[in-house]
């Protein structure tokens, strides 16, 4: 028999029983059963996507007259798509995408890859710029002077493009190939597009659109999300439920709502969601977060997991887990970087899962697949190290960090993907560096000339930021809030994981966690108060067994 | 031969006696002293034999109430010197008990008093602290929002630990009738000698 998870039900029980004695009527019907789900927006949109044929489109580009022209550069692919989508261009250049600068965060400068923020893989955008800008929204972002107002600058088809075939070239600052061109790095040949091709199906993006950027962040497949790698672009079922290919299918946008090419996410300063609400309370939610469909409470009723959403996210039991099928990177030690091999070249090792473990270029890495995740308490919001703040080298520089405490009534646990480093620094001014890593002609880049002094003083010359001379490295972490790979409910973190001692929320702060937290004086105080009852009841015992033995005798 | 416990006080007996010992081994489980049943079920069996216990602690009441057995339990200080005196010296020499139980008075003076500060205090506060520890979820409605959980849990532990130092005693003196076995068979049967 099942029994109900609750014992509220025996209380329901036993006043029912005595109800039902002591009254003579009938007796009254309790209302059990769930509804059948009838919310009328839910079932407009079923029928909607069900529908023959059904797309959300009302345009087949193909057709239309702008397009059809041979093309020879991307900048006239985005002026004829800006022919009719005259307001796109405005739209765009006030995104996050197109700026790396988040205007709401902070003094609306600082906060963004090209702010005064960094991270512990390549650290930093600045001086960088033809390499880390392949993958911004735009072409030819190569130094300082890129002009942000530019309007056929703007990148459509990274995002639009539904065939596939249009891709960027890894160090040409956004602007795909014009010629076909092998990239010695990762070995493949990149063409030229077609763009008559490409254009003619532009349409909504899809998660491999989002998912050429997203998925190779930090320069390969899983290097930075360990939530987010190319194995999300069709999941089964057991990696993502929600955006199972054979399941609900779910695209980027389904939770990233978009507003005027504004894509809700997460952002720097300000949570991402900011209200914990449904969308059946609010048709306004700016983005849509586990609650907005699933609610508040949305285990069976009465089930002991309802009792942890005012303190526990979703994620923290539902990815048990990230990198479930692909690796993901979890240390990167700068402080080797710049060893030759035995001919003085600069050389590249692989270790376990195929994945270069050393890297003249990078220094060492670390790799896991299947990795538990690190739980801190999280109000939906990053705090972010900039380059004008000050570090302490004799503990971990966190170079991000969850904000959220155990007394903010928004806060909840989290998982993370905790990645450490050791990253150069400025030990005299106690400040962390932006190296100049790339620039194949440019003698000061790291990866030309391997000097680190060099690479430093070039890299903080260009951010204007003083630097004393002298390297040194330091240890630090870098978080990602682990959202993406929601795994089916059979294999949820179970109860024991964190409710025990060496558990997954071993040193979680600000709360008590039954099962970890065991008041341990009390419990050895409590332990010797049951030993001395069995010794003393034993030795009374023990008297009255000789005592016995010598009347008796 | 007499008739000392009626048919209802022996349930009642075996029936407390089995739920606190599942009560225990559950409720140390789910404090995380040893793995049984796992940390889940343990929490479920615990939750539902703690709100069993209740009910049927709630019938107890009424019975002694409407049996007038709960004279049984009115402490006295009559002969409470010589019981105390009995246990710690006479027994040894093979004197007979000060208190020979009858069908009216079951109890001498020592088991009246740790029986009524058992239900009175020990046994109410493991009620209140179980209950509180239990709706956590529902004090900021239930106007508790002041409460600390680990206090709460820590209460509730200390009371175990109460319950666990009584039974290891209470399960001793069940030894010390005319027989070692004498007082249990007493109460399965209700008959002792």
């Amino acid at each position: 028999m099942r029994l109900p998870e609750q014992p509220w039900t025996w209380i329901v029980v036993a006043a029912v029983l005595i109800l039902a004695a002591s009254w003579s009527g009938p007796a009254p019907l309790a209302a059990t059963g769930e509804e059948e789900d009838k919310a009328p927006g839910r079932q407009l949109a079923r029928s909607a996507v069900k529908a023959p044929g059904a797309r959300w489109t009302t345009a087949d580009h193909s057709k239309f007259e702008a397009l059809k022209k041979d093309f020879t550069k991307p900048e006239e692919v985005t002026a004829a798509c800006l022919s009719c989508h005259d307001l796109a261009a405005g739209q765009i250049h006030h995104t996050i995408h197109w700026t790396w600068i988040c205007p709401d965060c902070g003094d609306g400068k600082s906060m963004g890859k090209y702010g005064k923020t960094l991270n512990n893989f390549c650290i930093a955008v600045p001086s960088n710029e033809p390499r880390c800008t392949s993958c911004h929204i735009g072409y030819g972002w190569k130094n300082k002077d890129f002009d942000f107002a530019s309007n056929d600058r703007i990148d459509c088809l990274v995002c639009h493009d539904t065939t596939h075939t249009y891709k960027k070239f890894p160090t040409k600052a956004g602007y795909p190939a014009t010629e076909p061109t092998l990239f010695p790095e990762d070995g493949v040949t990149y063409l030229p597009p077609d763009y008559k091709l490409i254009v003619g199906k532009v349409g909504r993006p899809d998660r491999l659109n989002c998912g050429v950027c997203h998925f190779y962040g930090g320069g390969g497949d899983g290097v930075k999300h360990g939530d987010l790698d190319s194995s999300m672009g069709a999941p089964k079922k057991s990696l993502d439920v929600h955006m199972d290919v054979d399941g609900l299918n779910f695209t980027c946008q389904r939770c990233h709502t978009t507003k005027e090419h504004q894509i809700a996410g997460r952002l720097y300063t300000s949570p991402a969601a900011p209200e914990r609400i449904s969308l059946t309370e609010a048709d306004l939610a700016s983005k849509i977060a586990c609650e907005s469909c699933h609610g508040q409470k949305p285990h069976k009723k009465d089930a002991k997991a309802n009792d942890h959403t005012d303190k526990v996210a979703c994620q923290a039991c539902h990815i048990p887990r990230f990198a479930r099928v692909l690796p993901t990177k979890m240390s990167w030690d700068w402080s080797t970087a710049g060893r030759m091999n035995a001919e003085g070249k600069p050389f590249k090792k692989k270790g376990p899962y195929g994945k270069p473990v050393y890297d003249t270029k990078k220094g060492d890495f670390v790799w896991e697949k299947n990795v538990v995740p690190t739980y801190r308490w999280f109000n939906g919001a990053m705090s972010n190290l900039l380059i004008t703040d000050t570090v302490d080298p004799t503990r971990r520089v966190s170079v991000n960090a969850p904000a959220g405490s155990p007394d903010d009534p928004k806060s909840r646990i989290m998982p993370f993907k905790r990645h450490i480093g050791e990253q150069p620094f400025d030990p005299k001014n106690a400040t962390m560096v932006v190296p100049h890593l790339f620039g194949p002609k440019d003698p000061t880049a790291f990866w030309t000339g391997y000097d680190w002094k060099t690479s430093i003083t070039s890299g903080m010359a260009y951010v204007d930021q003083p630097f004393s001379g002298e390297v040194g490295f330091v240890e630090t972490e870098y978080f990602f809030p682990t959202t993406h790979m929601v795994a089916p409910k059979e294999q949820v973190v179970a109860c024991g994981e964190c409710h025990s001692q060496g558990g997954r929320l071993e040193g979680l702060p600000g709360v008590y966690v039954p099962g970890r937290d065991i008041h341990a004086a009390v419990t050895t105080v409590g332990w010797a108060a049951v030993v001395a009852a069995i010794l003393a009841v034993c030795g009374h015992g023990a008297v009255r067994f000789v005592s016995r033995k010598r009347r008796k005798g | 031969m007499l008739y000392i416990y009626t048919r209802y006080e022996r349930f009642w007996h075996w029936l407390q006696a089995a739920l606190i010992l599942c009560l225990l081994a559950t409720g140390f489980e789910v404090h995380g002293t040893f793995t049984l049943l796992g940390y889940k079920r343990a929490v479920s069996v615990h939750a539902w034999l703690g709100v069993t216990w209740l009910i049927a602690f709630a019938f107890f009441i009424f019975w002694i109430a409407t049996t007038g057995e709960w004279k049984q339990y009115v402490p006295t200080t009559k002969k409470m010197f010589e019981v105390m005196r009995f246990y710690a010296y006479g027994i040894f020499l093979g004197a007979p008990h000060p208190c020979p139980k009858t069908a009216e008075v079951k109890h001498n003076p020592l088991q009246r008093l740790t029986y009524l500060v058992l239900a009175t205090f020990l046994l109410p506060f493991m009620m209140v602290t179980g209950l509180l520890y239990y709706s956590y979820n529902d004090w900021a409605s239930l106007g508790l929002g002041g409460l600390s959980l680990s206090a709460v849990a820590l209460a509730h532990l200390i009371g175990a630990f109460a319950i666990l130092v009584f039974l290891v005693v209470h399960v001793y003196m069940t030894t010390t009738g005319h027989t070692p076995l004498a007082h249990v068979q007493a109460m399965i049967t209700g008959w002792e000698r």
